[in-house]
């Protein structure tokens, strides 16, 4: 609507009925809101007033990983390498693509394709519900090995690392005991975030099942967009995290030739 | 009842008109992504020296960036919402400057 016109036309009986009909064709307008477009923008900037605090939130956490890499380089390059790439690879590509369904689900609400944007929900929870599967794998990996943080904590890979049987040297840096101690810091702030990552999935796969319940009613296409892609603008944003954990926790201390 | 009195015109301001982003964008969108994920591992087994975690943070970002503009639809939101996001980024940068430089100037085991 163009309100530059609305606006220099003096108020009238027409200007109210106007705004009246709006109502009627938009029941989801709020009153306190002038135009739709009004409404959509405040909804989206509390979203991302929302999101700049999980920014912040997260923020903590990277930088408290940016701190000990710099303090325990050694001791976060040989943890590091105990992560499994293809399964974090898999994982990114697995997370891209519930992303892009998400996508296309604020695209199919959009043009009220009810039947499309049930479908590309379910799509985005099957592809989040994988997602936490295969972490639910390394997770179980860690507990297997012993390389969960605490009284179990076992430091002996990294003391004496297993001898590769071709070259005949040890696989990793062997560390002294004290350095490989802080290899738990390493695996503390690995589960810390991708722990609370993966948190925020599930808080996030949850909402999924109540918007497709929704979706599925026919609520989100007769126009009313907001909580689909307010949703979308928080899985993206969890998506975002994953980003920056994947090559910070299991990329960039690798080293060719170990 | 709403009465449309905005003589300073500051309810849409920009005559911002929805947008609405076609799939074939979004496919667009989900391959670059997908191929910055095979870039970036695969930068992982070159070495680089120090250039191994610039390369991978860099390829992070852009692909950050990608997500915001086009998934986010921020590229084509109004000014209020670019600025906002703009803003929280920039703020968190500023913390985290802030933070490392007292970190890395203080004189670690001498006192």
């Amino acid at each position: 609507m163009d309100n530059a016109i609305v606006a220099t036309r003096p108020h009238s009986h027409e200007t109210a009925v106007a705004a009246e009909h709006e109502h009627v064709v938009l029941p989801q307008h709020r009153h306190h809101f002038e135009t739709k477009e009004q409404q959509r923008e405040a909804a989206t900037f509390g979203m991302w007033l929302f999101l700049l605090t999980e920014i912040m939130f997260f923020g903590g956490l990277f930088f408290a990983y940016l701190l000990y890499r710099n303090w325990y380089h050694d001791a976060f390059v040989v943890s590091s390498n105990q992560l499994s790439i293809p399964l974090g690879a898999a994982n990114t590509a697995i997370l891209i693509s519930s992303g892009f369904f998400m996508a296309l689900g604020v695209w199919a609400a959009e043009v009220q394709k009810k039947s499309l944007l049930v479908l590309f929900l379910v799509l985005t929870t099957v592809f989040g519900v994988a997602f936490l599967g295969i972490k639910g794998v390394e997770y179980h990996e860690k507990w297997e090995k012993h390389h969960i943080p605490g009284s179990h904590f076992d430091v002996s890979e990294f003391i004496n690392p297993p001898i590769n049987p071709k070259t005949g040297k040890p696989t990793e840096t062997p560390l002294a005991p004290d350095m490989a101690q802080k290899t738990q810091v390493f695996f503390f702030l690995y589960f810390a975030m991708t722990g609370m990552h993966a948190f925020h999935m599930i808080l996030g796969i949850g909402l999924l099942f109540w918007l497709t319940w929704r979706a599925n009613r026919g609520e989100f296409s007769a126009g009313y967009v907001a909580p689909i892609e307010n949703f979308g603008l928080y899985w993206h944003f969890v998506d975002i995290v994953w980003l920056f954990l994947f090559p910070l926790l299991y990329l960039i201390n690798r080293h060719p030739g170990y | 009842m709403s009465e449309f009195h905005d003589p300073s015109n500051v309810l849409n301001p920009e005559h911002a008109d929805h947008q609405i982003i076609t799939p074939a964008t979004y496919g667009m969108v989900f391959a670059t992504l997908l191929i910055f994920t095979g870039v970036t591992v695969g930068a992982a087994y070159i070495d680089l020296g120090i250039f191994n975690p610039v390369v991978a943070l860099a390829i992070a970002c852009f692909k950050a960036v990608v997500v915001i503009l086009f998934f986010m639809h921020v590229k084509y939101q109004s000014n209020l919402i670019k600025l906002t996001v703009a803003a929280g980024f920039f703020t968190f940068i500023v913390l985290i400057t802030m933070t490392m430089s007292d970190y890395i100037s203080r004189a670690w085991g001498l006192w």
